[in-house]
């Protein structure tokens, strides 16, 4: 068991750990409904959802699951969840789920949920499992909102249905097609290279002087 | 039932709807394995193979099983994919221990491939038949042998380029692999 204090546990995901951003883990939805910033809500929403639950669920069981089946057991539980989570948008936010599609489906092969399941929640407590997942939650939130919001300025000219810019803004059609997902993860990943160098260098500088 | 032509659908998995470079499925071996053209050619043949048998037993579980209780489609997708795929590693140990070593990590690994999954959730959104659903996963896995074979051979020759240190690794990757799919788009005209 690693000697972590709570708080940390909560806060690692977010930013040091962040799923989409550091780790490259669900890269799938991270990219592919990231068009508008209300997709990428509604995403992230069933993916905190379906994630909390099976973290919990599992970190309680975690005793009973026989060690030789626990990929599947895990596959199974976040599989319900994700069935809930599917039926729930569909009742209650139709044209969303209409939008996502097949990926809400697809947050099932998540690695980022399977990760943390294996990673944490089979061996800590009920507690922590729960703060390292809201805690990752957050985290995945935060990246897609942010590709979300930064394709839906670029592409459309709007945030939130919003118009930003006037009529007289040309939108940058490229960044709301598969295209663009692509280049603007690529630069937030170049953009997060850069400010790290330059802290690193700031660091070093200030141990010199 | 869908009425598309065997054709259109072949060919529109392959290059229009592109599954790496348009609908973002397989990304992680696209990102993983992409680095040597050899490997990535030998994973996207794997993955045809995985692919073909998954459209089959999709078909068989919406034409048979499926009818009466969709709810449980999520669930047992799942499970079908994951047993799937530990079948055929056992078979194609046993049988042809050669291929086995080559694919190697590549065939566990394919149960949290996306496109594994995609594929049966697509199939079934939009009602394909028995030879609608091969055609469809044959053509998904060129397209997606197609996709890996290019990233590899461009990173291969990027590697001895002279590139920032900072832009080195996944930054330029994703770079790359948004201007691979600016030229797929080049082909949304052609159906």
């Amino acid at each position: 068991m690693r000697a972590t204090t709570p708080s940390q546990d909560f806060i690692r995901g977010i930013w040091k750990e962040n799923p989409v951003l550091i780790q490259m883990l669900g890269l799938c939805p991270a990219l592919a409904v990231t068009n508008t910033v209300k997709n990428a809500l509604a995403m992230s929403a069933a993916t905190f959802f379906v994630l909390t639950c099976s973290s919990v669920l599992i970190s309680s069981v975690k005793n009973f699951i026989p060690k030789e089946v626990r990929i599947s057991s895990y596959i199974l539980v976040i599989a319900t969840f994700v069935t809930l989570a599917d039926m729930m948008l569909q009742a209650y936010a139709p044209v969303q789920h209409k939008e996502l599609g097949a990926f809400i489906a697809l947050i099932v092969v998540n690695c980022m949920i399977l990760g943390r399941q294996e990673a944490f929640s089979s061996r800590n407590t009920v507690y922590r499992s729960l703060l390292d997942a809201v805690g990752t939650g957050i985290g995945f939130t935060i990246a897609l909102i942010m590709m979300g919001g930064f394709r839906e300025i670029l592409g459309i000219g709007t945030f939130f249905d919003i118009s930003l810019f006037g009529p007289n803004f040309e939108p940058w059609v490229v960044m709301v097609l598969p295209a663009g997902g692509f280049l603007m993860l690529g630069f937030i990943i170049l953009g997060m290279g850069v400010y790290e160098q330059r802290k690193q260098a700031r660091e070093a500088h200030g141990e010199a002087a | 039932m869908n009425d598309q032509t065997l054709f259109s659908i072949f060919f529109s998995a392959m290059v229009v709807n592109n599954f790496t470079l348009a609908l973002f499925l397989g990304l992680c071996p696209f990102m993983g394995v992409s680095a040597r053209v050899e490997t990535a050619l030998r994973m996207g043949l794997a993955n045809i193979f995985v692919l073909v048998l998954t459209s089959l037993s999709a078909w068989v579980l919406n034409t048979y099983i499926l009818e009466n209780a969709p709810y449980l489609r999520i669930i047992s997708f799942i499970i079908v994919v994951a047993s799937l795929v530990q079948i055929v590693e056992m078979v194609v140990k046993k049988i042809a221990p050669v291929l086995f070593r080559q694919l190697g990590i590549f065939l566990p690994l394919m149960t949290t491939n996306c496109a594994i999954f995609g594929l049966a959730i697509f199939q079934t959104n939009r009602g394909y038949d028995f030879l609608q659903g091969i055609v469809f996963a044959i053509g998904a896995g060129l397209g997606l042998t197609l996709a890996l074979v290019l990233m590899a051979s461009i990173r291969e020759t990027s590697e001895l380029s002279d590139i920032p240190a900072i832009a080195k690794g996944t930054g330029l990757t994703l770079i790359i692999a948004g201007s691979l799919s600016l030229a797929f788009m080049g082909f949304a005209g052609l159906l």
